[in-house]
């Protein structure tokens, strides 16, 4: 299978970007280089192509009752325009995949999902949808979707493409009409710092990344995307969640309401919870400079304890720290531990998943 | 465009050695640095380890990715770069004036089995 393209492919490729395949499709990893593009996103802005992200919108008199059905938060009450983050969970607790959830009318939710997911979520959207009066639509093929993050984002979506978003808080989103068409535009991503998140037509976003690269915001790309993400401990799924990994062992309990009513997976966390996690992942934070990378094994006293999920030498600190999976007995703070990194074992020490503190607008 | 420099020896791998009397100083390639971008991490052999031409000694890393490093010589490190310990980046600034090991050469006559400059640029296009 070949992979697709997105609506901004052209503009990477003009830009002389280094293209990559993820999530099923040929996404930019870096144009020039990710320590320079991470900056900008901490110290000023940037903008992202993030268009491969997967969207469904569920509506229909029952369209509320589902979605607490199938996600882990909990919307009961929620005014229109908020957001939520959670997950939706297979029977056993393991993740399927990690989402936001749109309330855009009391009968009308939009979902968005992450692109290597899109074909494998929407199945099972649709099949536990059929016990419901709902209807679905994958419509990731439409929306065009580009972030704008870093501190400076407010005033550049302002000036550079008229949308007045000072009002807008963290984790709500609006609709605006604008060139003709109307826009999603929501005070969310995925760096630690603040920003939006516009979903447009094809069109508008090509204009809009153009007008945003004119007015001089740095394009990043996957690679510094996963780097500002990894520094303030968000997880990404496929590597922190997976489908045999649940939130509650990946420290996402509060996004998991077990409070609700009933919810796909809910039994299987309840149970969890009762009995206590056997394993969790944690921060670790090396002595010296060497990498833990994804895969790598986590060992005490010559034996294998975990495996790391994400690591880096920070870009931020300087510090070479990742998240892994422990099993339980190693995952207090403060634990030394060590990470073999080419045959070598290197000494560390649990810590944190926060490596570098969010920014946000509240 | 990358540097070559004449004189050294390369490996397709985008090792060089320099060798000086009985000594090799083996580093990565311009070409491999630019490849690569920031490097922020290298990992080197200890003094008294053996290496053997073709076999990984190290690994130089990136933000995304490590690289294995392929020795292009065989014999003893007798000399690691411990500036490189705190300033990887100086393999960015310059590539051939960084070596990471300085390897006492258990056969000399290795090096006919690598590159010439001339060679290793064509190898690079």
């Amino acid at each position: 299978m070949t992979d697709k393209r997105t609506c901004l492919y052209d503009k990477h490729i003009a830009l002389g970007a280094k293209m990559v395949p993820f999530g099923g499709f040929e996404m930019p990893i870096q144009y020039t280089d990710i320590v320079d593009e991470h900056n900008a996103v901490r110290k000023a802005c940037g903008v992202f192509d993030v268009s491969h992200m997967g969207e469904v919108l569920v509506s229909g008199a029952e369209a509320e009752k589902f979605v607490q059905y199938i996600f882990t938060n909990d919307i009961a009450g929620a005014p229109i325009g908020k957001i939520y983050y959670g997950m939706m969970l297979h029977e056993n607790g393991g993740t399927v995949d990690d989402l936001l959830v749109y309330k855009m009318a009391d009968d009308k939710f939009f979902l968005v999902i992450n692109a290597a997911n899109i074909d494998k979520d929407y199945a099972w959207i649709e099949a536990q949808a059929k016990a419901f009066n709902v209807e679905t639509v994958n419509q990731s093929d439409i929306y065009g979707q580009i972030a704008v993050q870093g501190p400076d984002s407010e005033k550049v979506v302002a000036e550079c493409l008229g949308l007045a978003c000072e009002e807008l808080a963290f984790y709500t989103f609006k609709t605006i009409d604008t060139e003709g068409e109307i826009l999603i535009v929501s005070r969310t991503g995925y760096t630690g710092e603040d920003g939006f998140e516009i979903y447009g037509s094809h069109a508008y976003i090509q204009n809009a990344w153009d007008k945003l690269i004119a007015y001089g915001v740095k394009p990043c790309a996957l690679g510094c995307r996963d780097t500002l993400r990894f520094e303030v401990g968000l997880p990404l799924y496929g590597d922190e969640l997976t489908d045999e990994i649940t939130p509650l062992e990946a420290g996402l309990g509060m996004f998991v309401k077990l409070d609700k009513e009933n919810f796909i997976g809910k039994e299987a966390l309840a149970k969890q919870k009762a009995e206590g996690l056997t394993r969790k992942i944690v921060g670790i934070e090396l002595a010296g400079r060497a990498i833990p990378r994804h895969g790598y094994d986590v060992v005490v006293e010559d034996k294998v304890v975990g495996t790391v999920t994400t690591g880096y030498n920070s870009i931020s600190t300087g510090k070479s720290v990742c998240m892994a999976m422990v099993d339980i007995e190693y995952a207090k703070l403060d634990t030394p531990v060590q990470i073999r990194i080419h045959k070598k074992l290197q000494d560390g020490v649990v810590c944190k998943k926060r490596f570098y503190e969010k920014n946000y607008k509240k | 465009m990358a540097k070559v420099i004449e004189g050294l020896y390369y490996s397709e791998s985008h090792e060089y050695v320099k060798v000086e009397g009985e000594y090799g100083y083996v580093g990565i390639t311009d070409y491999a640095q630019e490849q690569l971008g920031n490097v922020v991490y290298v990992d080197m052999p200890e003094v008294d380890d053996e290496v053997t031409a073709g076999e990984d000694f190290g690994a130089v890393e990136s933000v995304k990715a490590a690289s294995d490093l392929i020795s292009p010589v065989s014999g003893v490190v007798v000399e690691i770069n411990e500036d490189l310990e705190d300033q990887p980046e100086l393999i960015n600034q310059d590539a051939f004036g960084t070596w990471i090991m300085k390897v006492k050469l258990s056969d000399p006559s290795e090096v006919d089995n690598l590159l010439s400059a001339a060679d290793y640029e064509n190898c690079c296009k």
